[in-house]
């Protein structure tokens, strides 16, 4: 991690590595070219890739297996470097088979070791969802604890740009309907970096959903965050934003979206309360709950398809515990009910926007009275 | 096609023998046939991708390629460098046709009359070693037998025999080592049998109660042990093949002397994880041994249904892996076979398939009825005359080393003990309610744990809802 900073200043102007670690450390000088003092910024792509290795460094155990990860520096460059660092017994450049990598992904992980398998999209993950949901999922009960498998499956989820129906298609609710699985959708560098730890040190089965549009996105980043211990727990939300008039719960490159709209909401007088959700299973009822308590309203936002959706969990659980405190019907916004279309202008429709949060909001709010 | 091979092999060495190598030309529309490869076995090193010299260190050179050279001139040079290694060419169109005139020949060591055959290749087994594997082939027909009946009578909801695949199951065990991390399909109980499992194990599992090490979680016959390196039955078919390729991989990263084996029907072969599991081991170079039980049937699906080639062993050169036909009903054959292909996976850090064939005596499980799809007359006669527990008897026998007086007394305890085990098992209590809970994660989530509070509390308040004895 303190490489790619190193490599970063090199680019920045010749700032040697350790006089950039010692004016991050002190926070009362502020850096030259850099950032104000205290303020780091990341992509998401580097968090991932610091979090990848600085987990392989600290356990043999863990190796990582994927279609180009090794060689190519992984599909989308998460893997970047780590070849070259820990050689090809643990970076595994697979053939092209999901069935057959995640087969042996799971394989290795009942022997003992701990797989991180890249799928280059989890829309390839359907060719090996089998291993994932027979094997990896309900192994540990079906054995009685016998066989733990504490692998990850990682990659892009979700819709990019323009890549058509069978590249865009969000699986959260498939894997977050499945008992023995733990999901997962970071948002920021944070998320990313904090959430990918957890979840190679866990001992059971993570489903990591990434987004590609999210990987070269920037975000500040906290001097804990990049501590080589930084861990987020599992199962909790973040709120992104506080508010008190409406609950807006997401996750994933919608959470970006939804603070955009609790900005212009707040232009029009609302305040919008968004919970990054950070875990879809298991799902952070309680901070939902707390949420639509205190605000009365909910909306729900995800990129997938509406039926059978985390929106629709969302909203069964606020209706069967907070019922009491809601003023408005609950607001579900979704991708629609179509297979991806490819033309731009289509795709735009098919996918969730900011003014349909804002409209969804305004229709919560102006519902009471 | 072979015999074409091994005609026009004879004819080139011997023209190069009388005439020395630069006394052939052969002109390019000649009509005779050019000679091409014979016996030509494939090393990785023959690989040009760059990224080899990253990789794992390559398998020596098996043999040099029988090659010919019939012209000094550039032109007409008889090799041609693509992405995977230098290819002869061929003027000819000539097609591989899709089967050998002579099919892979079956390795046996014992005749049908439990007599070794002269000359065999076989590794000895002592007198200790196969007075063990006799009595736990006839224990795993009594057992299966028993829990069959047992299934018959409603006590148990399900089983599986393995009838008629007794020397498989046992012989394959015995030529492991207690190391050698199992991967069963579903029809191996015996190699959990050999290991240690108990009768009142299996039973337990069986029948769910308080004491299955699956806590009741599993239908019968998915039995699963760590502590014996065998792993928990999975139902799905074939999903065990590139599973085991991993486990191998962590035993080669973990440099353990031991090898991963898995079993497979030859009906799961046809799954796209066999192609998988196979192809990747072999790149990997990973520790598998791959275990085809080839009995003929996929239930109601007969082998010639189910695949053109001839078996499953052909299949194991298309992925480069070192493969043998064994007749799956000859104990000693199999015990040599499955012992010398342990001993290449761990020395060699290779995959190897073996094909034992062999025949499914018993239905496909509890839930088929094969007079349906197949004559009685068929699996009598396998039944009888191909048993290859009576064809290991003899041979024991004849050594002087079992009689008729041993037999009816292990049969008899055996029986005894089995009776025995389903009762106890029948009556032992099933898991307490707790367990419903546990192990879908290795830490129970808040969800699970507030679910659980709320379903005793159910169960509290609402008595006549639930059996009585009902365990919280």
């Amino acid at each position: 991690m303190w490489g790619i900073l190193g490599r970063r200043a090199v680019v920045n102007g010749g700032i040697s590595a350790s006089s950039l670690r010692s004016r991050v450390r002190s926070s009362s000088v502020s850096a030259r070219s850099y950032a104000a003092a205290g303020s780091k910024e990341m992509t998401v792509r580097d968090a991932l890739n610091s979090a990848i290795d600085e987990e392989m460094s600290a356990d043999p155990k863990v190796f990582v297996m994927g279609e180009e990860v090794g060689q190519y520096q992984g599909a989308y460059k998460i893997t970047k470097g780590l070849l070259e660092k820990y050689g090809p017994e643990r970076v595994y450049d697979t053939p092209i088979t999901e069935a057959g990598f995640t087969g042996i992904g799971v394989g290795a992980a009942y022997a003992g070791l701990k797989p991180v398998v890249e799928f280059m999209t989890f829309n390839f993950s359907m060719q090996a969802i089998d291993h994932i949901i027979n094997s990896a999922a309900k192994s540990n009960y079906m054995s009685a604890g016998q066989i733990n498998v504490p692998i990850v499956f990682r990659g892009p989820n979700g819709a990019a740009a323009g890549v058509g129906a069978q590249h865009s298609q969000c699986y959260a609710a498939w894997y977050a309907s499945v008992p023995g699985l733990k999901v997962l959708a970071p948002y920021s560098a944070e998320d990313a970096r904090g959430l990918l730890k957890a979840a190679i040190r866990d001992p059971d089965p993570v489903v990591f959903l990434e987004n590609e549009l999210l990987y070269g996105e920037s975000f500040p980043i906290s001097e804990e965050a990049l501590d080589s211990s930084f861990c987020l727990p599992i199962g909790k939300a973040k709120i992104e934003r506080e508010g008190k008039d409406v609950t807006i719960t997401t996750f994933s490159k919608m959470v970006g979206f939804a603070l955009k709209a609790a900005e212009k909401l707040a232009e029009e007088g609302i305040s919008a309360e968004v919970i990054n959700l950070r875990s879809i299973r298991p799902l952070d009822r309680a901070t939902i709950n707390a949420s639509v308590r205190k605000t009365s309203r909910l909306v729900t936002v995800e990129e997938g398809f509406p039926q059978h959706g985390v929106c629709a969990e969302i909203c069964a659980s606020v209706v069967e515990e907070s019922f009491s405190y809601l003023d408005a019907p609950v607001e579900r916004i979704a991708g629609a009910d179509v297979p991806m279309p490819y033309a731009a202008n289509l795709e735009r429709l098919a996918l969730p926007q900011v003014e349909d949060i804002v409209r969804a909001a305004k229709r919560a709010c102006f519902r009471s009275k | 096609m072979a015999m074409w091979f091994a005609r026009s092999r004879n004819l080139v060495s011997s023209l190069r023998q009388n005439l020395g190598l630069s006394a052939i030309l052969i002109k390019r529309n000649h009509s005779s046939p050019r000679p091409v490869f014979t016996n030509y076995q494939l090393s990785s090193k023959v690989f040009l991708d760059p990224s080899t010299s990253f990789r794992h260190e390559s398998t020596a050179v098996e043999s040099q390629p029988d090659l010919v050279q019939q012209s000094d001139h550039e032109d007409d040079a008889q090799e041609l460098d693509f992405p995977g290694g230098k290819v002869g060419y061929t003027s000819e169109i000539k097609f591989i046709p899709e089967s050998s005139s002579r099919r892979i020949p079956c390795y046996r060591v014992l005749n049908e009359h439990g007599k070794i055959i002269s000359d065999s290749d076989f590794i000895p087994v002592s007198e200790k070693l196969a007075v063990r594997m006799y009595e736990q082939m006839a224990t795993l027909q009594v057992m299966d037998h028993i829990f069959y009946e047992a299934q018959r009578q409603g006590r148990i909801s399900f089983y599986l025999t393995s009838v008629g695949e007794e020397a498989i199951n046992i012989a394959s065990a015995a030529a492991l080592s207690p190391e050698d991390v199992v991967l069963p399909q579903y029809r191996e109980p015996g190699v959990l049998l050999w290991r240690g499992f108990t009768l009142e194990e299996f039973a337990n599992q069986c029948f769910g109660n308080k004491a299955d090490y699956g806590k009741g979680r599993q239908m019968p016959i998915h039995y699963g042990s760590n502590q014996h390196n065998y792993f928990t039955v999975s139902s799905p078919i074939a999903t065990q093949l590139p599973q085991a390729a991993g486990v191998g991989y962590a035993l080669k990263m973990e440099k353990k002397n031991a090898c991963a084996v898995t079993f497979i029907g030859d009906g799961g072969t046809s799954e796209g994880d066999f192609h998988a599991g196979l192809n990747f081991a072999a790149v990997m170079e990973a520790p598998v041994v791959f275990i085809c039980r080839n009995n003929g049937w996929a239930i109601s699906t007969h082998i010639s249904e189910q695949f053109r080639s001839d078996g499953i062993v052909v299949k194991g050169q298309a992925y480069g892996i070192r493969s043998i036909r064994v007749d799956g009903n000859d104990a000693l054959a199999v015990y040599s076979a499955v012992r010398s292909a342990r001993e290449m996976a761990v020395t060699e850090q290779r995959p190897v398939l073996i094909e034992a064939m062999t025949y499914r005596v018993g239905h496909h499980s509890t839930s088929d009825d094969s007079t349906k799809y197949r004559e009685a007359d068929e699996i009598q006669y396998w039944k009888m005359s191909r048993n290859p527990v009576n064809r290991f008897k003899k041979w024991v026998e004849d050594n002087g080393w079992w009689s008729e007086e041993d037999e009816s007394k292990l049969r008899s305890i055996t029986r005894k003990q089995l009776l025995q085990a389903i009762q106890a098992a029948e009556k032992w209590e099933k898991q307490p309610l707790t367990e419903l809970f546990n192990d879908v994660y290795d830490v129970k989530t808040k969800n699970l744990e507030e679910q659980e509070v709320g379903l005793k509390a159910l169960v509290e308040k609402q008595p006549q809802d639930y059996p009585t004895g009902f365990h919280i």
